[in-house]
Protein backbone atom coordinates (compact mmCIF):
# COMPACT_ATOMS: atom_id res chain seq x y z
CA UNK A 1 0.00 0.00 0.00
CA UNK A 2 1.12 3.35 -0.81
CA UNK A 3 1.96 6.10 1.99
CA UNK A 4 -0.99 8.14 1.06
CA UNK A 5 -3.45 4.97 1.00
CA UNK A 6 -2.26 4.01 4.60
CA UNK A 7 -3.10 7.46 5.62
CA UNK A 8 -6.37 7.62 4.62
CA UNK A 9 -7.20 4.32 5.60
CA UNK A 10 -5.58 5.20 9.42
CA UNK A 11 -7.85 8.22 8.92
CA UNK A 12 -11.16 6.13 8.29
CA UNK A 13 -10.38 3.51 11.17
CA UNK A 14 -9.81 6.61 13.78
CA UNK A 15 -13.13 8.00 12.83
CA UNK A 16 -15.34 5.06 11.68
CA UNK A 17 -14.12 3.40 14.65
CA UNK A 18 -13.67 0.11 12.59
CA UNK A 19 -11.48 -2.77 12.79
CA UNK A 20 -8.03 -2.17 10.46
CA UNK A 21 -9.18 -5.29 8.48
CA UNK A 22 -12.18 -4.53 7.63
CA UNK A 23 -10.60 -1.67 5.67
CA UNK A 24 -9.82 -2.60 2.31
CA UNK A 25 -9.11 -0.50 -0.86
CA UNK A 26 -13.19 -1.37 -2.31
CA UNK A 27 -14.56 -1.07 1.23
CA UNK A 28 -17.53 1.47 1.44
CA UNK A 29 -17.88 3.56 3.96
CA UNK A 30 -21.61 3.61 3.91
CA UNK A 31 -22.51 -0.01 2.85
CA UNK A 32 -19.44 -1.94 4.31
CA UNK A 33 -17.84 0.85 7.35
CA UNK A 34 -21.02 1.58 9.01
CA UNK A 35 -20.84 5.67 8.17
CA UNK A 36 -23.90 7.93 7.73
CA UNK A 37 -24.31 10.76 5.37
CA UNK A 38 -22.75 13.16 7.75
CA UNK A 39 -19.80 10.86 8.54
CA UNK A 40 -18.83 10.85 4.80
CA UNK A 41 -19.03 14.66 5.14
CA UNK A 42 -16.23 14.50 7.99
CA UNK A 43 -13.94 11.99 6.23
CA UNK A 44 -13.94 14.29 3.43
CA UNK A 45 -13.18 17.29 5.90
CA UNK A 46 -10.29 15.02 7.92
CA UNK A 47 -8.54 14.03 4.03
CA UNK A 48 -8.80 18.02 3.32
CA UNK A 49 -6.74 18.77 6.10
CA UNK A 50 -4.19 15.87 6.50
CA UNK A 51 -3.35 16.02 2.50
CA UNK A 52 -4.02 19.64 2.43
CA UNK A 53 -5.75 19.08 -0.82
CA UNK A 54 -9.60 20.65 -1.60
CA UNK A 55 -12.11 18.00 -2.12
CA UNK A 56 -15.30 20.19 -3.81
CA UNK A 57 -19.03 18.87 -3.00
CA UNK A 58 -19.56 17.51 -6.24
CA UNK A 59 -16.00 15.77 -6.24
CA UNK A 60 -17.20 14.45 -2.45
CA UNK A 61 -20.04 13.12 -4.07
CA UNK A 62 -18.55 10.82 -5.86
CA UNK A 63 -15.75 9.24 -2.70
CA UNK A 64 -18.25 6.41 -1.69
CA UNK A 65 -15.04 3.76 -0.96
CA UNK A 66 -11.96 3.93 0.44
CA UNK A 67 -10.02 3.24 -3.10
CA UNK A 68 -11.91 6.37 -4.12
CA UNK A 69 -10.58 8.82 -1.86
CA UNK A 70 -6.75 7.62 -2.41
CA UNK A 71 -7.52 7.62 -6.11
CA UNK A 72 -8.88 11.39 -5.82
CA UNK A 73 -5.95 12.39 -3.06
CA UNK A 74 -2.97 10.56 -5.42
CA UNK A 75 -4.60 12.49 -8.53
CA UNK A 76 -4.52 16.00 -6.57
CA UNK A 77 -1.33 15.27 -5.08
CA UNK A 78 0.12 14.51 -8.64
CA UNK B 1 -55.72 12.23 35.62
CA UNK B 2 -54.09 9.15 35.43
CA UNK B 3 -51.43 8.59 38.29
CA UNK B 4 -47.60 8.33 37.52
CA UNK B 5 -45.16 6.97 39.03
CA UNK B 6 -41.41 6.65 39.55
CA UNK B 7 -40.25 3.11 38.31
CA UNK B 8 -36.35 3.40 37.51
CA UNK B 9 -33.64 5.86 37.99
CA UNK B 10 -30.41 6.90 36.56
CA UNK B 11 -27.42 8.98 37.82
CA UNK B 12 -23.96 9.98 37.09
CA UNK B 13 -23.62 12.51 39.71
CA UNK B 14 -20.14 14.50 41.52
CA UNK B 15 -20.41 11.81 44.12
CA UNK B 16 -20.64 8.72 41.67
CA UNK B 17 -22.21 6.97 38.47
CA UNK B 18 -25.24 5.28 39.53
CA UNK B 19 -27.91 6.32 41.62
CA UNK B 20 -27.34 3.95 44.55
CA UNK B 21 -23.00 4.76 45.27
CA UNK B 22 -24.26 8.63 44.81
CA UNK B 23 -27.13 7.94 47.24
CA UNK B 24 -24.89 6.11 49.94
CA UNK B 25 -22.11 8.88 49.66
CA UNK B 26 -24.52 11.63 49.91
CA UNK B 27 -26.04 10.07 52.90
CA UNK B 28 -22.32 9.51 54.53
CA UNK B 29 -21.27 12.87 54.16
CA UNK B 30 -19.68 13.08 50.88
CA UNK B 31 -18.26 16.17 49.52
CA UNK B 32 -17.06 16.40 45.71
CA UNK B 33 -15.94 19.66 45.53
CA UNK B 34 -12.42 20.08 44.34
CA UNK B 35 -9.80 22.17 42.48
CA UNK B 36 -10.26 22.37 39.14
CA UNK B 37 -7.35 21.07 37.37
CA UNK B 38 -8.56 19.71 34.17
CA UNK B 39 -7.97 23.28 32.45
CA UNK B 40 -6.41 26.45 33.66
CA UNK B 41 -8.31 28.29 36.21
CA UNK B 42 -5.54 31.01 37.54
CA UNK B 43 -7.21 33.54 35.95
CA UNK B 44 -10.39 33.02 36.67
CA UNK B 45 -12.41 34.18 40.09
CA UNK B 46 -13.54 30.79 40.75
CA UNK B 47 -11.24 28.10 40.51
CA UNK B 48 -13.32 25.01 42.43
CA UNK B 49 -16.00 22.66 40.96
CA UNK B 50 -17.96 19.53 41.68
CA UNK B 51 -16.83 17.02 38.96
CA UNK B 52 -18.17 13.68 38.19
CA UNK B 53 -15.56 11.05 39.33
CA UNK B 54 -13.80 10.42 36.01
CA UNK B 55 -12.14 6.17 35.67
CA UNK B 56 -12.11 3.40 34.95
CA UNK B 57 -16.06 2.70 35.68
CA UNK B 58 -15.12 0.57 38.98
CA UNK B 59 -15.95 1.93 42.72
CA UNK B 60 -18.53 4.25 41.41
CA UNK B 61 -16.54 5.67 38.64
CA UNK B 62 -17.57 7.29 35.64
CA UNK B 63 -16.23 5.72 32.17
CA UNK B 64 -17.39 7.52 29.35
CA UNK B 65 -16.44 4.62 27.10
CA UNK B 66 -18.90 2.02 28.56
CA UNK B 67 -21.77 4.16 27.87
CA UNK B 68 -20.59 5.31 23.99
CA UNK B 69 -18.74 4.44 22.02
CA UNK B 70 -15.55 6.69 21.65
CA UNK B 71 -16.23 7.69 17.88
CA UNK B 72 -19.67 9.05 19.01
CA UNK B 73 -18.53 10.70 21.84
CA UNK B 74 -16.40 12.64 19.88
CA UNK B 75 -19.09 14.16 18.05
CA UNK B 76 -21.24 15.34 20.75
CA UNK B 77 -20.72 17.82 23.92
CA UNK B 78 -20.58 15.33 27.37
CA UNK B 79 -24.23 16.82 28.46
CA UNK B 80 -25.27 13.89 25.73
CA UNK B 81 -22.91 11.42 26.75
CA UNK B 82 -24.39 11.62 30.72
CA UNK B 83 -27.55 11.47 29.97
CA UNK B 84 -26.98 8.24 27.74
CA UNK B 85 -25.40 6.59 30.66
CA UNK B 86 -28.11 7.95 33.03
CA UNK B 87 -30.86 6.75 30.56
CA UNK B 88 -29.30 3.48 29.77
CA UNK B 89 -29.32 2.96 33.82
CA UNK B 90 -33.02 4.13 34.16
CA UNK B 91 -34.20 2.14 31.93
CA UNK B 92 -32.51 -0.66 33.34
CA UNK B 93 -33.34 0.06 36.69
CA UNK B 94 -36.99 0.06 35.27
CA UNK B 95 -36.65 -3.10 33.94
CA UNK B 96 -38.49 -1.44 31.12
CA UNK B 97 -37.26 -2.47 27.72
CA UNK B 98 -40.11 -1.92 24.67
CA UNK B 99 -39.66 -4.04 21.54
CA UNK B 100 -43.47 -3.90 20.16
CA UNK B 101 -44.65 -1.27 18.22
CA UNK B 102 -47.30 -0.33 20.35
CA UNK B 103 -44.83 -0.26 23.44
CA UNK B 104 -42.20 2.16 21.58
CA UNK B 105 -44.88 4.07 20.40
CA UNK B 106 -45.82 4.68 24.25
CA UNK B 107 -42.58 5.42 25.54
CA UNK B 108 -41.02 9.17 25.03
CA UNK B 109 -38.19 10.86 26.32
CA UNK B 110 -38.38 14.39 27.55
CA UNK B 111 -34.53 15.52 28.51
CA UNK B 112 -33.54 19.13 28.89
CA UNK B 113 -30.06 20.86 29.56
CA UNK B 114 -29.91 24.25 31.41
CA UNK B 115 -27.26 25.47 28.75
CA UNK B 116 -26.07 22.44 26.46
CA UNK B 117 -22.65 22.09 24.60
CA UNK B 118 -21.26 25.48 25.62
CA UNK B 119 -17.63 24.05 25.33
CA UNK B 120 -18.50 22.85 22.33
CA UNK B 121 -19.55 25.72 20.94
CA UNK B 122 -16.66 27.87 22.05
CA UNK B 123 -14.58 25.26 20.02
CA UNK B 124 -16.84 25.55 17.18
CA UNK B 125 -16.20 29.34 17.18
CA UNK B 126 -12.67 29.31 17.62
CA UNK B 127 -12.54 26.92 14.37
CA UNK B 128 -14.25 28.85 12.11
CA UNK B 129 -12.55 31.84 13.24
CA UNK B 130 -9.46 29.94 12.53
CA UNK B 131 -9.52 27.63 9.99
CA UNK B 132 -12.76 29.02 8.01
CA UNK B 133 -16.47 27.11 7.71
CA UNK B 134 -15.21 24.36 5.73
CA UNK B 135 -13.46 22.79 8.88
CA UNK B 136 -16.66 23.00 10.94
CA UNK B 137 -17.68 19.59 11.62
CA UNK B 138 -21.43 18.23 10.21
CA UNK B 139 -21.53 17.40 13.72
CA UNK B 140 -20.93 20.78 15.38
CA UNK B 141 -24.93 21.57 15.40
CA UNK B 142 -26.21 18.09 16.55
CA UNK B 143 -23.58 17.37 19.08
CA UNK B 144 -24.41 20.50 20.72
CA UNK B 145 -28.38 21.11 20.65
CA UNK B 146 -29.98 20.37 23.83
CA UNK B 147 -32.88 18.39 22.39
CA UNK B 148 -30.45 15.79 21.07
CA UNK B 149 -29.87 14.48 24.43
CA UNK B 150 -33.57 13.31 24.14
CA UNK B 151 -32.70 12.30 20.69
CA UNK B 152 -29.70 9.73 21.16
CA UNK B 153 -31.66 8.32 23.93
CA UNK B 154 -34.44 7.89 21.84
CA UNK B 155 -32.37 6.61 18.82
CA UNK B 156 -30.54 3.95 21.13
CA UNK B 157 -33.36 2.76 22.48
CA UNK B 158 -36.19 2.90 20.04
CA UNK B 159 -38.59 5.38 22.31
CA UNK B 160 -41.20 6.72 19.81
CA UNK B 161 -43.60 8.30 21.51
CA UNK B 162 -43.00 12.27 22.74
CA UNK B 163 -39.73 13.56 22.01
CA UNK B 164 -39.78 16.62 23.93
CA UNK B 165 -36.75 18.78 25.81
CA UNK B 166 -36.75 21.50 28.83
CA UNK B 167 -34.49 24.67 28.25
CA UNK B 168 -35.19 26.50 31.84
CA UNK B 169 -32.01 27.15 33.54
CA UNK B 170 -31.63 25.69 36.74
CA UNK B 171 -35.32 24.46 36.59
CA UNK B 172 -34.95 22.64 33.89
CA UNK B 173 -34.76 18.78 35.59
CA UNK B 174 -37.79 19.94 37.90
CA UNK B 175 -39.68 21.21 34.94
CA UNK B 176 -38.94 18.17 32.63
CA UNK B 177 -40.04 15.67 35.09
CA UNK B 178 -42.95 17.84 36.03
CA UNK B 179 -44.04 18.11 32.05
CA UNK B 180 -43.46 14.54 30.85
CA UNK B 181 -45.53 13.29 34.57
CA UNK B 182 -47.99 15.82 32.55
CA UNK B 183 -47.73 14.00 29.40
CA UNK B 184 -48.47 10.22 30.73
CA UNK B 185 -51.04 12.16 33.07
CA UNK B 186 -53.22 12.94 29.87
CA UNK B 187 -52.55 9.67 28.21
CA UNK B 188 -50.08 10.86 25.48
CA UNK B 189 -47.72 8.45 26.57
CA UNK B 190 -47.63 5.39 29.10
CA UNK B 191 -44.16 5.55 29.82
CA UNK B 192 -41.71 8.84 29.74
CA UNK B 193 -37.79 8.73 30.24
CA UNK B 194 -37.33 12.25 31.54
CA UNK B 195 -34.53 14.32 33.18
CA UNK B 196 -32.13 16.99 32.95
CA UNK B 197 -28.51 16.49 32.18
CA UNK B 198 -25.39 19.00 32.08
CA UNK B 199 -21.82 19.48 31.80
CA UNK B 200 -21.08 22.87 32.06
CA UNK B 201 -17.70 22.71 33.84
CA UNK B 202 -14.99 24.75 31.62
CA UNK B 203 -13.83 27.75 31.37
CA UNK B 204 -16.24 30.05 29.74
CA UNK B 205 -18.63 28.77 31.99
CA UNK B 206 -16.64 29.55 34.97
CA UNK B 207 -15.84 32.60 33.29
CA UNK B 208 -19.51 33.65 32.80
CA UNK B 209 -21.39 32.46 36.16
CA UNK B 210 -18.67 34.40 37.83
CA UNK B 211 -19.02 37.56 35.71
CA UNK B 212 -22.91 37.30 36.91
CA UNK B 213 -21.56 36.66 40.47
CA UNK B 214 -23.23 33.74 40.79
CA UNK B 215 -20.41 31.87 41.81
CA UNK B 216 -18.15 31.19 45.32
CA UNK B 217 -15.24 32.81 44.91
CA UNK B 218 -13.92 32.80 48.64
CA UNK B 219 -13.15 29.04 49.34
CA UNK B 220 -10.90 28.28 46.69
CA UNK B 221 -8.47 27.10 48.74
CA UNK B 222 -10.66 24.82 50.54
CA UNK B 223 -13.03 23.53 47.73
CA UNK B 224 -15.35 21.70 50.47
CA UNK B 225 -16.02 24.51 52.82
CA UNK B 226 -17.54 26.41 49.93
CA UNK B 227 -20.73 24.84 48.83
CA UNK B 228 -22.73 25.71 52.50
CA UNK B 229 -26.37 26.60 51.78
CA UNK B 230 -27.99 28.65 54.84
CA UNK B 231 -24.56 29.55 56.47
CA UNK B 232 -23.46 32.74 56.71
CA UNK B 233 -20.40 32.81 55.48
CA UNK B 234 -21.75 31.27 51.53
CA UNK B 235 -20.52 33.41 49.00
CA UNK B 236 -21.77 31.50 45.82
CA UNK B 237 -22.70 28.23 44.24
CA UNK B 238 -20.25 25.75 43.43
CA UNK B 239 -20.20 23.89 39.82
CA UNK B 240 -21.46 20.57 39.64
CA UNK B 241 -21.70 18.26 36.43
CA UNK B 242 -24.03 15.15 35.49
CA UNK B 243 -27.65 13.91 34.64
CA UNK B 244 -30.15 12.46 36.74
CA UNK B 245 -32.77 10.50 34.60
CA UNK B 246 -36.39 8.67 35.67
CA UNK B 247 -38.44 6.52 34.48
CA UNK B 248 -41.98 7.71 34.82
CA UNK B 249 -44.60 5.83 34.36
CA UNK B 250 -48.44 5.41 34.30
CA UNK B 251 -49.76 3.53 37.85
CA UNK B 252 -51.60 0.34 36.17
CA UNK B 253 -48.94 0.34 33.33
CA UNK B 254 -46.42 -0.31 35.98
CA UNK B 255 -48.64 -2.60 38.19
CA UNK B 256 -49.74 -4.74 34.97
CA UNK B 257 -45.89 -5.75 34.44
CA UNK B 258 -45.17 -5.80 38.28
CA UNK B 259 -42.50 -3.11 38.21
CA UNK B 260 -40.99 -1.19 41.70
CA UNK B 261 -42.12 1.61 42.33
CA UNK B 262 -40.19 4.56 44.32
CA UNK B 263 -42.81 7.06 44.35
CA UNK B 264 -45.34 8.35 43.04
CA UNK B 265 -45.39 12.27 41.71
CA UNK B 266 -48.44 13.48 42.58
CA UNK B 267 -47.57 17.50 42.50
CA UNK B 268 -46.51 19.72 40.52
CA UNK B 269 -46.01 23.60 39.95
CA UNK B 270 -44.93 26.45 37.90
CA UNK B 271 -44.52 29.61 38.49
CA UNK B 272 -42.59 32.80 36.94
CA UNK B 273 -41.27 35.71 39.45
CA UNK B 274 -42.05 38.89 36.68
CA UNK B 275 -38.63 40.36 38.64
CA UNK B 276 -35.20 40.28 37.76
CA UNK B 277 -33.01 38.32 35.07
CA UNK B 278 -30.62 36.73 38.06
CA UNK B 279 -31.97 38.14 41.24
CA UNK B 280 -35.51 36.27 42.70
CA UNK B 281 -37.96 38.88 44.27
CA UNK B 282 -37.38 39.60 48.14
CA UNK B 283 -40.41 38.45 49.13
CA UNK B 284 -40.12 34.81 47.33
CA UNK B 285 -43.58 34.72 45.96
CA UNK B 286 -42.54 33.16 42.78
CA UNK B 287 -41.18 30.39 44.96
CA UNK B 288 -43.86 30.36 47.47
CA UNK B 289 -46.92 30.46 44.45
CA UNK B 290 -44.83 27.41 43.11
CA UNK B 291 -44.72 25.19 46.13
CA UNK B 292 -48.40 26.41 46.65
CA UNK B 293 -49.12 25.10 43.27
CA UNK B 294 -47.56 21.90 43.77
CA UNK B 295 -49.46 21.26 46.87
CA UNK B 296 -52.99 22.16 45.10
CA UNK B 297 -52.18 19.91 42.55
CA UNK B 298 -51.09 16.86 44.91
CA UNK B 299 -54.13 17.32 46.92
CA UNK B 300 -52.39 17.90 49.89
CA UNK B 301 -51.91 20.90 52.70
CA UNK B 302 -47.94 22.01 53.86
CA UNK B 303 -48.87 20.17 56.89
CA UNK B 304 -48.66 16.85 54.97
CA UNK B 305 -44.67 17.86 53.44
CA UNK B 306 -42.19 16.01 55.44
CA UNK B 307 -38.92 16.35 53.62
CA UNK B 308 -37.95 19.41 51.48
CA UNK B 309 -35.06 19.20 48.45
CA UNK B 310 -34.29 23.33 48.78
CA UNK B 311 -32.95 24.87 45.87
CA UNK B 312 -30.73 26.17 48.37
CA UNK B 313 -27.51 27.12 46.08
CA UNK B 314 -25.58 28.34 49.01
CA UNK B 315 -26.67 32.32 47.58
CA UNK B 316 -28.12 34.70 49.08
CA UNK B 317 -31.15 33.40 47.63
CA UNK B 318 -31.10 30.78 49.89
CA UNK B 319 -32.60 32.60 52.53
CA UNK B 320 -35.53 34.18 50.26
CA UNK B 321 -36.55 30.55 49.64
CA UNK B 322 -36.69 29.57 53.28
CA UNK B 323 -38.67 32.57 53.97
CA UNK B 324 -41.12 31.54 50.96
CA UNK B 325 -41.02 27.78 52.65
CA UNK B 326 -41.65 29.04 56.21
CA UNK B 327 -45.12 31.56 54.68
CA UNK B 328 -46.38 28.48 53.04
CA UNK B 329 -46.03 25.46 56.26
CA UNK B 330 -46.59 28.15 59.06
CA UNK B 331 -47.38 26.35 62.05
CA UNK B 332 -45.78 23.06 60.70
CA UNK B 333 -42.48 24.33 60.59
CA UNK B 334 -40.99 22.71 63.39
CA UNK B 335 -41.76 19.03 61.42
CA UNK B 336 -40.32 19.61 58.71
CA UNK B 337 -36.93 18.86 57.51
CA UNK B 338 -35.33 20.48 54.69
CA UNK B 339 -31.66 20.40 53.48
CA UNK B 340 -29.77 21.35 50.28
CA UNK B 341 -28.13 18.24 48.91
CA UNK B 342 -25.81 21.03 46.83
CA UNK B 343 -24.00 21.54 49.65
CA UNK B 344 -22.79 17.87 48.46
CA UNK B 345 -23.06 17.90 44.66
CA UNK B 346 -22.68 21.65 44.10
CA UNK B 347 -25.10 22.79 41.42
CA UNK B 348 -26.24 20.55 38.38
CA UNK B 349 -28.09 23.53 37.07
CA UNK B 350 -30.60 21.67 34.05
CA UNK B 351 -29.65 18.45 35.81
CA UNK B 352 -30.05 19.54 39.43
CA UNK B 353 -33.78 19.39 39.05
CA UNK B 354 -33.94 15.72 38.41
CA UNK B 355 -30.79 14.56 40.40
CA UNK B 356 -32.80 15.96 43.47
CA UNK B 357 -35.95 14.58 42.55
CA UNK B 358 -34.66 11.21 42.41
CA UNK B 359 -32.54 11.86 46.01
CA UNK B 360 -36.18 12.81 47.17
CA UNK B 361 -37.43 9.90 46.02
CA UNK B 362 -34.95 8.03 47.72
CA UNK B 363 -35.83 9.94 50.86
CA UNK B 364 -39.19 8.36 50.68
CA UNK B 365 -38.20 4.79 49.96
CA UNK B 366 -35.69 5.14 52.76
CA UNK B 367 -36.98 7.32 55.46
CA UNK B 368 -34.20 9.84 56.01
CA UNK B 369 -33.08 13.06 55.05
CA UNK B 370 -29.48 13.52 53.21
CA UNK B 371 -27.47 16.83 54.90
CA UNK B 372 -26.97 20.05 54.39
CA UNK B 373 -23.10 20.10 54.99
CA UNK B 374 -21.08 22.63 56.14
CA UNK B 375 -24.08 24.42 57.73
CA UNK B 376 -21.59 25.37 60.74
CA UNK B 377 -23.64 29.11 61.30
CA UNK B 378 -27.15 29.65 60.08
CA UNK B 379 -27.33 33.53 58.82
CA UNK B 380 -31.27 33.01 60.10
CA UNK B 381 -33.14 31.71 62.77
CA UNK B 382 -35.84 29.23 61.75
CA UNK B 383 -38.03 26.27 63.41
CA UNK B 384 -37.27 24.22 60.30
CA UNK B 385 -34.85 21.55 60.27
CA UNK B 386 -31.88 22.23 58.31
CA UNK B 387 -30.31 18.64 58.83
CA UNK B 388 -27.02 20.18 59.09
CA UNK B 389 -23.72 17.89 58.18
CA UNK B 390 -25.44 14.69 58.97
CA UNK B 391 -28.50 12.74 57.56
CA UNK B 392 -31.52 12.56 59.70
CA UNK B 393 -33.27 9.29 59.79
CA UNK B 394 -37.01 10.58 60.17
CA UNK B 395 -40.49 9.44 59.04
CA UNK B 396 -40.78 10.31 55.23
CA UNK B 397 -43.85 10.23 53.10
CA UNK B 398 -44.27 13.39 51.53
CA UNK B 399 -41.21 15.17 49.83
CA UNK B 400 -41.24 18.52 47.84
CA UNK B 401 -38.29 19.43 45.76
CA UNK B 402 -37.73 22.55 44.59
CA UNK B 403 -36.00 24.41 41.90
CA UNK B 404 -35.59 28.11 40.90
CA UNK B 405 -33.61 29.27 37.34
CA UNK B 406 -32.60 32.40 36.03
CA UNK B 407 -34.63 34.19 34.63
CA UNK B 408 -37.38 33.56 37.39
CA UNK B 409 -38.99 30.40 36.58
CA UNK B 410 -39.74 28.36 38.81
CA UNK B 411 -40.80 24.35 39.59
CA UNK B 412 -41.94 22.37 42.56
CA UNK B 413 -42.37 18.55 42.33
CA UNK B 414 -44.53 16.75 45.23
CA UNK B 415 -43.11 13.18 45.52
CA UNK B 416 -45.44 11.21 47.57
CA UNK B 417 -44.49 7.49 49.39
CA UNK B 418 -47.05 4.70 46.82
CA UNK B 419 -49.54 3.17 48.77
CA UNK B 420 -52.15 0.80 46.98
CA UNK B 421 -55.66 1.79 47.37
Amino acid sequence: MSDIAERVKKIVIDHLGVDAEKVSEGASFIDDLGADSLDTVELVMAFEEEFGVEIPDDAADSILTVGDAVKFIEKAQA
Amino acid sequence: MRRVVITGTGMVSPLGCGTEVSWSRLLAGGNAARKVTEFEVEDLPAKIACRIPFGDGFDGTFHADDWMEPKEQRKVDPFITYAMAAADMALADAGWKPESDEDQIATGVLIGSGIGGLEGIVEGGYTLRDKGPRRLSPFFIPGRLINLASGQVSIRHKLRGPNHSVVTACSTGAHAIGDASRLIALGDADVMVAGGTESPICRISLAGFAACKALSTQHNDDPQRASRPYDADRDGFVMGEGAGIVILEELEHAKARGAKIYAEVVGYGLSGDAFHITAPSEDGDGAYRCMQMALKRAGLTAADVDYINAHGTSTMADTIELGAVERLVGDSASRISMSSTKSAIGHLLGAAGAVEAIFSALAIRDNVAPPTLNLDNPSVETKIDLVPHVARKREINVALSNSFGFGGTNASLVLRRYKAD
